[in-house]
């Protein structure tokens, strides 16, 4: 094969074991890739190629020794969110200008550990807030797919064919491509664009309320948000401490199994790690899924879906059955309100994490006349305004005197929705089967979005729920739409049941089939 | 229950961020949005329902009280505006 960058994971990780290729070759590929297209598509906002080659200089001695790791020699691309040492890391934030952390998180510490190599640090919303990476101190990240639209080319009598002049006439379609640019979605957005336009062989993500699935499902990628405390939250700039997971996005779902099972670990410096040992997630991968009881809430049909996304669940539904699945509808009744319950929990917990940044111990400083003044004006400055609008309604949220009708109650509702999940699992449920998101991407500087926040958090409402009642959810590429635009189902489990939801998603990617974009950039 | 401009300029103090007149404006309709949009949880019954105060199960992780990390001062200081001596430097705090 001409491009290695084509390569999935576990190809790579084959040719690489056989010699056939070597890790430094396999990085070039990428390094170049990447000097190609980044300025277009705006995925990564540090390139490490120095550390890179360095790294895979490193992996192909031990790869020559036969000691090589589970992922010796894979270039991965890091969310700006992992601190890594010495490197860029700043939440795409102006706030965090210059930050380079001097110890590296226990999720990249664990893949580097495994002899992957770093590319660079992923475009991504400010500190995660956002669902369109339109929110990046660092402007929006382009999604590497394009709407395209079928053409009747009305073909004259006389033309020049394949064999030289011929007389047929008659029509033909062709499939052209639009130049709106599209978001990839977000946060994630740089890792899903990245993972989809060839710029990385897989790329960390975080999920707080979806993530790591809707920009997955923007871009034909897969994604899975683990377990809340599967993945260790140590050296991840936090955004909403009860709701983050660190996950993976990949080309494909065994590249998912692979990296998660380098990711996940069990971590004292993480008070939330849970103490259960990482399975082999890859060995669940084409395992029958005959018998399995497969969840259809009905609340996720919400009022003014598209028709394609319902063509694509009831698609999904038959896939699972034909393959021996037995399908029931369930009910998840408080569904509606998690995501009003999310918009006061995470800003809360928002409001209180992000209240390090003062201008004192890292990052931007704008002096004042006294502290509070240098308080208020580095932090004017140093925040966009989702990130602002957050901070002010989580700490308007837990201020004197609102503090019971509006956090409490959330938190009471919080775990009414996770009582619904347990019910359903206590009936027998193995897996639920939902839409991703409730529409495909939409376009860069969407005006509807724009004008009011509350249309742009609805792009979670299928995904929020999972990090509410702590979850694991993979978003699967199931289709395109009539516009050729991906689209992607999401399956929810039991907790620390990540196997699960591998072995359903295999079906689905075995029925669905893998979508890449048609390269323009 | 909504904010006025009022209200949003005393909360944007305690959390110490500058707003001018016209952002205190703007932020207020912003507010006043998400504000509307969560009011619904008010419908849910939720008598007898305790707060969620871990989403998984856990017992608390704890830790022997020992040393087993420190002495990188510089480190800690490395990446601060102003430093002296591994001292984060700050505007006069008392007069």
């Amino acid at each position: 094969m001409s491009d290695l960058t084509q390569l999935t994971i576990s190809q790579a990780r084959a040719k690489l074991r056989a010699k056939e290729i070597s890790a430094t070759e396999l990085t070039e590929s990428y390094l170049s890739a990447i000097d190609r297209a980044n300025g277009t598509l705006n995925a990564y906002v540090a390139v490490t190629g120095d550390k890179a080659r360095e790294m895979a200089k490193a992996s192909d001695a031990r790869l020559l020794k036969g000691e090589g790791g589970a992922l010796e020699g894979i270039p991965l691309g890091i969310k700006d969110l992992f601190g890594t040492e010495g490197v860029h890391t700043q939440a795409c934030s102006h706030v965090l200008d210059g930050f380079k952390p001097r110890y590296e998180s226990t999720v990249t510490s664990n893949l580097w550990a495994d002899g992957a190599v770093m590319l660079g640090k992923l475009n991504m919303d400010e500190f995660a807030m956002g669902s369109s990476n339109e929110t990046s101190y660092y402007g929006p990240v382009i999604n590497p797919w394009r709407r395209s639209r079928l053409d009747t080319v009305v073909m004259p009598t006389t033309h020049q064919g394949d064999g030289g002049f011929v007389s047929a006439g008659g029509t033909k379609t062709q499939r052209s491509l639009d130049n709106a640019q599209l978001v990839p979605g977000g946060s994630s957005g740089g890792s899903a664009t990245a993972v989809s336009a060839f710029l990385c062989a897989g790329a960390t993500a975080t999920d707080t309320g979806g993530s790591i699935r809707q920009p997955a499902a923007f871009t034909g990628t897969v994604g899975i948000k683990p377990t809340y405390g599967r993945c260790s939250r140590w050296g991840i700039v936090a955004f909403a401490s009860s709701l983050d997971q660190a996950g993976p996005i990949a080309r494909d779902v065994r590249d998912a199994a692979i990296l998660l099972k380098s990711m996940a670990s069990v971590d004292p410096k993480d008070t939330t790690s849970v103490d259960r040992p990482v399975p082999d997630y890859e060995a669940a991968i084409g395992k029958p899924i005959k018998g399995m009881k497969v969840g259809i809430p009905k609340e996720y049909r919400v009022e003014g879906m598209p028709e394609e996304i319902e063509a694509l669940w009831q698609k999904g539904i038959a896939w699972l059955r034909d393959a021996g699945a037995e399908i029931v509808d369930i009910s998840l009744p408080h569904t509606k309100y998690a995501l009003p319950a999310y918009y006061i929990v995470a800003p809360a917990e928002a409001s209180s994490n992000l209240a390090r940044y003062d201008g004192v111990r890292y990052g931007l400083r704008v002096p004042g006349k006294d502290i509070v003044e240098m308080y208020e004006k580095t932090r004017a400055a140093g925040f966009g305004r989702e990130v602002k609008r957050r901070i002010m309604i989580g700490t308007y949220v837990l201020s004197a005197g609102y503090y019971d009708a509006y956090y409490l109650q959330a938190q009471k509702v919080r775990n009414l929705i996770k009582r619904d999940f347990e019910n359903v699992f206590a009936a027998g449920v193995d897996v639920i089967l939902t839409p991703a998101t409730p529409s495909a991407a939409f376009g860069i500087a969407d005006e509807d979005m724009a004008a009011d926040p509350v249309k742009m958090y609805l792009n979670d409402i299928f995904t929020v729920t999972v990090n509410m009642a702590g979850l694991p959810g993979i978003a699967v590429p199931a289709g395109l739409d009539p516009k050729g635009l991906p689209l992607g189902l999401q399956l929810i489990g039991r907790p620390f049941e990540e196997e699960t939801l591998f072995q359903t998603a295999a079906v689905i990617e075995q029925a669905a089939g893998r979508f890449q974009p048609e390269k323009w950039w | 229950m909504s904010v006025d401009v009022k209200t949003v300029k005393r909360v944007a103090h305690l959390a110490r961020i500058a707003v001018s007149e016209e952002d205190a404006e703007r932020m207020t309709g912003e507010l006043n949005a998400i504000l509307g949009f969560v009011e619904q949880l008010n419908e849910v019954d939720v008598s007898g329902v305790e707060p969620m105060t871990s989403v998984t199960p856990m017992e608390m992780k704890k830790r022997a009280d020992a040393v087993t990390d420190g002495n990188k001062a510089a480190d800690i200081v490395a990446n601060a505006p102003a430093t002296d001596e591994n001292f984060f430097l700050v505007p006069k705090v008392v007069e």
